[in-house]
Order: structure tokens, then C-alpha cells, then sequence
């Protein structure tokens, strides 16, 4: 499809401005004026309509189409928790009135929704409190590494060492490093964390380890079922653990993470609680604290107050201050505030319950048409499997593309073969999961029987295979606009 | 896949040695760059930098991952591929030849590398 600038004829516009006001010339230093017109596209609004319309079009989305992206978690949005963050009291709040003095009387509502989301989370996760301050989920990241580096800071100590798993999201060390922290890599073993890796490195490093970063059905969408042993070995040297919220999709209302010892969590909104992905609007990413982290969480928190009212709390000299700016993206909470009240504890039980089942009906009837590691295990959520021997995975994603089903995560993580990684979610029907059965069937098959017919696809669609190597060799990140 | 050859050295993390009296040459072994696929970029050390066994020194990235580069030999660096820098390709097309990454002055012989067949055997092991 042709740019918006290809459709551009001189002369063509929108509407025409007539005014005798002077322009910017009257305003602005000589030196700071243009000499010649920036190259704009020159269109009519029709032009414009169109040539966005069919942008849109082109996109690919989870309302249009079954979307089975292995650890994003592609669940559907309902759409009332739009409507429900639209409403005027919520868009109309301006987010600097709770922080004048006596403002907060005049942002109850908005307050109480903050307080109530936080004591819902609470209540799923097992955690003594939330922040709602990060904008995202690996922004969250940041946040509980830096709440575990100043609880060791405030015991008067500087731990060096961040114990995490092979498996790991690639987010985690980043966050970590970020943070300050030295990355130990911990070798999995039959898929999960390795409790005897985790008593080496912590005999290894002594008394260095800050802490672990789990994800809990891990990156392969197995349990980890040496939990209560790991936990036992962190807390014995006062090491915390971290819980990796993305996974969480499959263990509301079967294991709350408070309970199961963690100390500290980010979850990601958008893959648990049907707020939007990515260019759907700006993140967040809630972290829960255990008991011990609580005086470090940012500045403010909202608080209820004897008479039942509720204000902001500024008092908390350990905080580790601002993270984001006011109370993170409020909009975002309240869409996820919507959607637990919707479902109720009832419905998200039965939505991580049916994430499960549908995964594991994937992974069973793809049994013979992929290579599943640790097949004799129950899956939770998501399942890895191989291209078949002499297929790449890479093919198999192309194809699915041209059959208009959004392709798996390929190639993570990375200990595991030609990987992909289907997720399909609640949301979707067995007819959906039938059908991508099938299609991947079919690319398998043609794939054995035509190998380089594979390597073309997608025929069909806007832009086909693409050189993504010369892409990445060659970057050119720039367009002449002059 | 291309044979290894007889007279290098490995490591479990796929970096392959060649001792040259005080000195090694370091590369990623063939097995590496048919894991990671089409090689995008090197990030390789400075001359004059000091490598520790087992320890970082460097990473490639891929279209499918970026990887960290473990260093087999304790030394300083003498050399680097600078060729790299615009043609990484060649760590696919020829890892034990013009995709070498870095030359090392030694500080301690060499311990613990595998001979080519021993690192087939770790190599069958990781499929």
C-alpha cells in the first residue's frame, strides 16, 4: 500500500484558512523561521478517510482474529470497561486536583476505585499492598527489584547478586541490571528451576544473593513444582523472591503467590485483567508487596481514613519515591477495577480454568503434528512445542499468517528447539482451536511435501516474506523529508 | 553441518580456541551459528581488554536472539575481527575461518576445553 505522502497532488487540501491574523512570522525570531514549507502531504479529507480506513484494515487484531501469541497473554477486552473508563466523572477528574491541599474531597470517587482495586488484588494474589505507579509491566520489574534492593539497603547491607532462571523473560535481567543488580543465571532442569542450581549459586555468592525472579507457570507453561523448597532456600538467607506477573492468567483463585511465599509482584494488566495491548492505549503495571516491602512502595498511597473517606499519603520516608507520575495510568486500573467486578472472584477462577483447559487441548491434539517437550505433563496456560524435524518454525509462523491466524511466539525461550508457543486463552471457542489444529496440520504437511513453497509464504497478504537479516544489517531508521 | 576441526579447542558454551604459542584465537562454533540463525550483529571487546575464563565478553545478536559471548581463555586482548563490525555474516558462513572474533595474549594455559569429538558428543546432548 501506497504512503499517505504518494497520495499527495500540490494544492490539495481540506479546507482553506482564511484569515487576515499575521502568522507565525510576526511571532518568531527571524532565525527561527522555516525558509522553505515542510514537505506535508497535500490531500483532500476524503483522501485522508480512505487511505486510514484501509490502514485499519489492514491491521491485525484479537477482535478480528484468533491471536494465540505464546507469555502476551491475547486475551479479549470486553468492550464495556471502555465505556466504563470513559465515563465522565473518571475522564473529566483532572489528576492534579487530588493533590491540592483539600483536593482529595473533591477526587473521593476516583480514590475509592484506586483503594477498592488494591484490595482486590490483594485478595487474588495474597499480598499485603499494591503501587499502582509503574506504567508497564517491565516498568513494574524495575519497581519490585528496586523495592528488594533498598530492603536490603535499610538492613544496612549491599546485595550484588539477582538470581534468575534460563528461562527467564528476556525483561528480567534487563530489569535487574537496571536496578543495579549482577545477573546469576540458574540452568533449568526437566523445565523448571533447579533447586539444587539454586543452593549453589546461593552457597556460591553467600551472602550476596538479593534475591530470585520466578514466573510462575514458568516461560514453558509448567508449574514449578520445587516452589516450597526454593522459597525455604531464599528466606533462609533473607533473599526475596520475585513473581513475575505474566503468567499469571493461569492461577487466579488456585494459588494466591503471597501464600506461596513470594514477596514481591508486578502484574500486567493487559494479559490478566482485559485492559489493551500495546498501541490500545498507555500500560500498567500494579506490584504487590508482602509485609516487609511495605514501607519501601512510591509516594503517594491512597489511604482510607478513620471516617471512611480516603486521602493521599505522602508520609513514607523509606519509599523509593516516584516511579511514575501520579498514580500511574488511571484509566488503565480502572479498566482492570471493571473487569474483576464483572467476572468476580467466581469468573476469574473459571477464566484461568478455561485458559488451561483450552491450552491443554492444543497441546494434546498437536501431539502428532509437533515435537512437545515434556508432553507427559499437564501444561498451564501456554505449552512449547518444535517444528517437526526438517521444518523451521519460522515457516510455520509465515504460513499461519497467510490462513489469517496470527502466528505463535517463535523462538522463545530460547532453551528450547525451533520453538513455538501457543496461547490460546479463555476466550476463544473449540470450533477456533479446531481450526488452528487443522492449519497447522496442513503446513506441516505441505511443508513435508514442498519444502520451498514453505519458505514463500505469506503470498496473500500486504507485504510478504520479509529480508528481516538485511533488516537488522542493514537498519535504516531515517526518511528524506525535505 | 560442517565438521569441527581436529586441532581446535571448546567450551560448553560453543566458543571454540586455537592456541598459537602465547596466544589463542576465540570464535563460536559452527553448532552456535546454526542455533542462532542469520548472525545481525558482534559486539565484540576492546584491544587491550582482559577476558576471565567463563566470564562475558562480548554478544551476538541474531534474528532470533542475542546471545553473550563466554570467554574459554583468561588473557588480554590483542586483536579484534574489526571485519565484523559491517560483515557478521561471516560468523555464519565461515566460524572457523573469517568469522573469528578475537585474538588473546594468555595469561594461564588453557583448562578444561573439550577436543572435537568430546564437544560432538555435548553437542548431541544439547539437540
Amino acid at each position: 500500500m501506497k504512503t499517505i505522502f504518494a497520495a499527495s497532488v500540490p494544492g490539495r487540501t481540506a479546507c482553506r484558512v482564511v484569515s487576515d491574523a499575521p502568522g507565525a512570522a510576526a511571532m518568531l525570531p527571524a532565525g527561527l523561521l522555516r525558509r522553505t514549507p515542510p514537505r506535508l502531504p497535500e490531500c483532500s479529507e476524503l483522501d485522508v478517510v480512505r487511505h486510514f480506513t484501509r490502514l485499519s484494515q489492514m491491521n491485525y487484531s484479537v477482535d478480528a482474529n484468533f491471536y494465540p501469541l505464546g507469555s502476551c497473554t491475547m486475551k479479549y477486552n470486553p468492550k464495556f470497561t471502555e465505556y466504563v473508563a470513559a465515563l465522565p466523572g473518571f475522564v473529566r477528574l483532572h489528576p492534579l486536583v487530588a493533590q491540592l491541599e483539600g483536593g482529595a474531597e473533591e477526587a473521593q470517587g476516583a480514590l475509592h476505585c484506586l483503594y477498592e482495586t488494591e484490595q482486590l488484588l490483594c485478595e487474588l494474589t495474597g499480598m499485603r499492598a499494591f503501587t499502582f505507579q509503574p506504567m508497564a509491566g517491565a516498568n513494574g520489574e524495575f519497581t519490585g527489584v528496586s523495592l528488594i534492593a533498598a530492603y536490603h539497603r535499610a538492613k544496612g547491607r549491599q546485595r550484588q547478586i539477582m538470581l534468575i532462571p534460563d528461562a527467564a523473560h528476556g525483561t528480567n535481567p534487563a530489569s535487574a541490571s537496571l536496578a543495579g543488580f549482577t545477573v546469576c543465571n540458574l540452568e533449568s532442569r526437566d523445565g523448571m528451576v533447579d533447586p539444587e542450581a539454586v543452593a549453589n549459586a546461593i552457597q556460591q555468592h553467600s551472602d550476596n544473593v538479593a534475591g530470585l525472579m520466578m514466573t510462575c507457570p514458568n516461560t514453558l507453561g509448567l508449574m514449578e513444582t520445587h516452589l516450597p523448597r526454593i522459597v525455604e532456600a531464599l528466606h533462609a538467607v533473607d533473599a526475596l523472591l520475585y513473581y513475575d506477573g505474566a503468567n499469571m492468567n493461569a492461577i487466579m483463585g488456585k494459588l494466591r503467590v503471597g501464600d506461596a511465599g513470594f514477596d514481591v509482584v508486578h502484574l500486567n494488566v493487559h494479559k490478566t485483567f482485559g485492559t489493551p495491548h500495546g498501541g490500545g492505549g498507555p500500560g500498567a503495571g500494579p506490584v504487590g508487596v508482602s509485609e516487609r516491602l511495605l514501607p519501601f512502595l512510591p509516594a503517594p498511597r491512597v489511604v482510607r481514613r478513620q471516617d471512611g473517606s480516603f486521602a493521599l499519603n505522602y508520609d513514607l520516608p523509606q519509599s523509593v519515591g516516584h516511579i511514575g507520575p501520579f498514580y500511574g495510568s488511571f484509566g488503565v486500573i480502572i479498566k482492570a477495577l471493571a473487569y474483576m467486578l464483572r467476572l468476580g472472584g467466581e469468573g476469574l477462577a473459571r477464566a484461568s480454568e478455561y485458559a488451561v483447559l483450552n491450552a491443554n487441548y492444543l497441546k494434546k491434539r498437536l501431539e502428532d503434528v509437533l515435537e512437545i517437550p515434556f508432553r507427559q505433563r499437564h501444561c498451564a496456560h501456554e505449552f512449547v512445542a518444535s517444528a517437526p524435524e526438517g521444518l523451521r518454525a519460522l515457516d510455520i509462523a509465515k504460513a499461519l499468517l497467510e490462513r489469517g491466524i496470527h502466528a505463535p511466539t517463535i523462538y522463545f525461550p530460547l532453551i528450547v528447539h525451533e520453538c513455538l508457543m501457543p496461547e490460546p486463552t479463555e476466550s476463544e471457542s473449540k470450533e477456533t482451536l479446531d481450526a488452528f489444529v487443522d492449519a497447522v496440520r496442513d503446513i506441516v504437511l505441505s511443508g513435508r511435501a514442498e519444502p520451498e513453497k514453505l519458505h514463500e509464504e505469506p503470498r496473500h497478504l500486504p507485504v510478504r516474506r520479509l529480508d528481516e537479516t538485511a533488516a537488522a544489517r542493514h537498519m535504516v531508521l531515517t526518511e528524506d523529508m525535505t | 553441518m560442517a565438521a569441527n576441526p581436529q586441532a581446535l579447542l571448546y567450551s560448553k558454551t560453543h566458543e571454540w580456541t586455537r592456541i598459537e604459542g602465547d596466544e589463542a584465537v576465540v570464535g563460536i562454533t559452527d553448532f552456535a551459528q546454526e542455533s542462532l540463525g542469520d548472525i545481525t550483529y558482534v559486539e565484540l571487546p576492546a584491544v587491550g581488554d582482559r577476558l576471565d575464563v567463563e566470564k562475558e565478553f562480548g554478544s551476538v545478536e541474531s534474528v532470533k536472539a542475542a546471545s553473550d559471548l563466554v570467554s574459554p581463555v583468561a588473557g588480554e586482548v590483542v586483536a579484534i575481527n574489526e571485519a565484523l563490525e559491517n560483515a557478521p555474516e561471516a560468523c555464519n558462513a565461515d566460524p572457523y575461518g573469517k568469522g573469528w572474533l578475537v585474538r588473546v595474549k594468555l595469561a594461564a594455559k588453557p583448562e578444561g576445553l573439550m577436543d572435537a569429538a568430546a564437544y560432538e558428543a555435548h553437542c548431541a546432548a544439547e539437540r
